[in-house]
């Protein structure tokens, strides 16, 4: 009140809002002038993009800060510069980001094509018109061991999750021991080192079936220890999103518990549960680690989940680099056509995820 | 529980508390499928656990100098697992606590970019973006390390050993092909970057709007609101999303085997090449394929040391989330969606929350009063006690009573 009195008996010179600030561009050309300072000092050491970004953003807190340090306040000259590290820390995270999906693509594309997709590496033959032994450098056997071994995992991991969540959210009692425990542990396995899960499944089999006893089965039971805490903790969330209300109604109708779950709770929540399980799917079948220890490596084809090593497009890529074949080049370009493969399926699963939860999404909100 | 019910629907003379159905048999067998599917997971993680401990143990017991197996390959000339294992334990929490203290800070400024610097049309997209980071497969980031990040930190790496060579962490012999661990603890950042932002940006979305408008009424800038209301109501969760993403740097294999040129030794050194100490994953990783009858159980072994610390990392993490369920709770006061039917307290706890963040910002007044570069504070001293008034008094019902009460 005081203050809004003194300010009208004062002669109205400036806006006392705008005194004492920094023009409202100022951000814009200091982060200008920084570019051009940057850029001037790399014509002097020699040019480079990231030492350019790297100069330019450093340039920019010196000058924002020094600047609002002598027009502004030490305070806001700390915001200042604090707005400016934080955008940094931003533009510093997609530089990965950015860089390694770049390398994927402009490195697997080369070697991406039909033949690469449909046929299988290590199969060599002799070229019918020239008589030379060709070996072929397919991924088949990499694609259908990836495609089987995660489609048995979510077989598996799917109806345990999915019937874990349901018995946390809608059957047990907030308190009861059981659900505490459950809880927890699913909590503790999220947390479990994927290699370990590879070590947990060659010891299952290898106590079972005997010394070589690497199989697809055995991967996918590794990728199932991943894939359940996760499938468990999405499905629970999207349970608990369901309105009680919509069960309560079911129940005052005299529905049974069972078929108040199966026929109201599920399919309200069933956008978000099929969005959570591609997303699981999606985090598994990178998996590298597992699946090595599980299911080994090979050149050859193999289909048959039940026995025998499965090549996989994870394992692939590591292997072509790791354990390359007598074409050193060759082995690494196939890794890199397996690395393009693996991001295009991580990505397809992803936009999948979205695309579910769009199509289904205004069913729940009826 | 089933012995229950059964009481509740016979006694019919007995008013029931709680109306029950008939139990029909399919009903039945849906409860215990589910239940049976809950206990599976204790099952699948004691079988786990039991496994590798079978394994495990012959190689542990093993006299690993006299021992055939052991004293040659990939377990030769270590006197026991415990001296084997050592090591690799230090390396394994060395390499994780590195990329920690690279990944931390950034991931911090990502997550208040996202929740409190960039627009809210763009919140959610550049959160999907930071999350492709994670989805982004970890034998695809190897690949990368090799390629990109190893030519790239050379140049770097040389010039720490020629001017700062004389710290402790940059002497050595400097690596010729950049696969030292300092490379794999960059990688490994990059891949804990995005747990620990996307956490970190849960909670500080979850700051209670009261403490930062009440931060912004007094004349904060934006980093003091942050500092003052969402770092003190954020920082048990940003510790366990640290914690989380030590979790994952702990286990995480392919990056490390791809990169790092080991050894099994314990070296503080960041920038030599064939002295780097070896994580447990990655020494499994590479030697699980050469490793022979009794090596492969000593292997195993270190695997169950892994899981046991990541095991203790996680339950620490967890158990600093879960300490506080009150505090989750009043975020969700405001949030119709987040109605947890377990847990039905909100109110005393939002109370006891609005008495305890009146501590940081009184003192911030202090310390802003005492600030001359402030200007156009005079006079403002009644409206920030009004304010505090009105925060302790719930805010709602304490503004209505200022303004009515400051009407001339």
């Amino acid at each position: 009140m005081t203050t809004a009195t003194e300010s009208a008996r004062l002669p109205a010179v400036r806006n006392r809002l705008t005194t004492g600030q920094l023009p409202k561009r100022s951000t814009l050309y200091t982060v200008i002038g920084g570019f051009i300072l940057a850029a001037a000092l790399q014509g002097l050491i020699g040019f480079n993009w990231f030492g350019l970004l790297v100069f330019t953003g450093v340039f920019y807190l010196i000058a924002i800060y020094s600047l609002s340090l002598m027009k502004e306040n030490r305070r806001k000259a700390l915001d200042r510069l604090v707005s400016g590290l934080v955008c940094t820390a931003f533009i510093l995270a997609l530089a990965p980001l950015v860089s390694t999906l770049w390398t994927v693509v402009s490195k697997g594309l080369g070697i991406l094509s039909w033949e690469f997709i449909s046929t299988s590496g290590g199969a060599a033959h002799i070229d019918p018109d020239t008589l030379e032994l060709v070996s072929s450098s397919g991924a088949l056997q990499a694609i259908v061991g990836t495609l089987q071994i995660t489609g048995l995992a979510t077989l598996f991991s799917v109806p345990i999750g999915l019937l874990t969540a349901i018995y946390l959210v809608e059957y047990a009692h907030p308190t009861f021991w059981l659900r505490r425990t459950v809880n927890f542990l699913v909590d503790v396995m999220t947390g479990i080192p994927s290699i370990v899960a590879g070590l947990f499944a060659f010891s299952l089999f290898t106590l079972l079936l005997g010394p070589k006893a690497f199989s697809g089965l055995s991967a996918a039971v590794a990728l199932s220890v991943l894939m359940i805490p996760t499938v468990v903790r999405s499905c629970e969330e999207m349970l608990r999103l369901v309105p009680a209300d919509l069960r309560e109604a079911s129940y005052a109708l005299g529905v049974t518990k069972y078929v108040t779950i199966t026929r109201i709770v599920i399919p309200t929540a069933i956008a978000g549960i099929a969005t959570g399980i591609t997303l699981a799917i999606a985090r598994v079948i990178g998996e590298t680690a597992p699946i090595f220890m599980a299911a080994s490596f090979t050149d050859s084809f193999n289909a048959n989940p039940l026995s025998g090593p499965m090549q996989t497009l994870p394992v692939m890529a590591y292997t072509g680099y790791k354990f390359p074949g007598q074409d050193i080049d060759l082995s690494n370009n196939q890794a890199w056509g397996a690395a393009l493969l693996l991001v295009l399926l991580v990505v397809v699963l992803n936009l999948m995820a979205r695309i579910i939860a769009m199509i289904f999404a205004p069913k729940t909100s009826r | 529980m089933k012995r229950k019910r059964d009481v509740s629907t016979s006694s019919a003379v007995v008013p029931a508390r709680r109306v029950t159905a008939r139990a029909r048999p399919a009903d039945r067998v849906f409860k215990f499928l589910s239940t049976s599917a809950a206990v599976s997971i204790m099952v699948i993680l004691a079988g786990v656990a039991l496994f590798l401990i079978i394994r495990a143990l012959p190689a542990i017991g093993a006299n690993w100098t006299t021992n055939p197996d052991l004293k040659t390959g990939v377990t030769g000339g270590f006197s026991g697992f415990w001296s084997y294992v050592g090591p690799l334990a230090f390396g394994t929490v060395w390499a994780s606590v590195l990329a920690l203290l690279m990944a931390t800070p950034v991931a911090i400024g990502i997550a208040l970019f996202i929740s409190h610097y960039s627009p809210r049309k763009m919140a959610n997209f550049l959160g999907y973006i930071i999350d492709l980071l994670a989805a982004v497969p970890s034998v695809v980031y190897g690949l990368w390390g090799i390629m990109v990040m190893r030519p790239f930190l050379l140049p770097l790496q040389e010039w720490l050993n020629a001017y700062l060579g004389w710290i402790p962490f940059f002497s050595g012999s400097v690596t010729s092909t950049g696969s030292s661990i300092l490379t794999g603890a960059v990688v490994l950042a990059v891949m804990v970057l995005p747990i620990i932002t996307s956490i970190s940006r849960e909670i500080f979305l979850q700051t209670p709007k009261l403490h930062e408008e009440a931060a912004l009424a007094l004349g904060s800038t934006r980093w003091e609101m942050i500092r003052l209301a969402v770092f003190p109501y954020g920082r048990s969760g940003v510790v366990s999303a640290i914690l989380l993403g030590l979790g994952r740097a702990l286990g995480e294999t392919m990056a490390v085997a791809m990169i790092i040129s080991p050894a099994i030794v314990v070296s503080f050194r960041l920038i030599t090449e064939g002295e780097n100490p070896q994580t447990i994953a990655s020494n499994i990783a590479l030697n699980f394929p050469i490793a022979t009858g009794l090596q492969r159980d000593a292997l195993i072994g270190t695997g169950l040391v892994l899981f046991v610390i990541s095991l203790a990392v996680n339950m620490v993490a967890r158990l600093i989330v879960n300490a506080k369920p009150r505090r989750k709770k009043v975020r969700d006061a405001g949030n119709p969606r987040g109605s947890d039917p377990g847990r039905g307290d909100g109110v005393s706890a939002a109370d006891a929350e609005d008495d305890e963040m009146l501590s940081p910002l009184a003192a911030h007044r202090q310390e802003r009063l005492g600030d001359d570069g402030y200007d156009g504070a005079d006079g403002a001293d009644g409206d920030v006690a009004a304010a505090r008034t009105a925060v302790s008094a719930g805010f709602g019902a304490g503004l209505d009573k200022r303004a009515e009460g400051d009407q001339p």
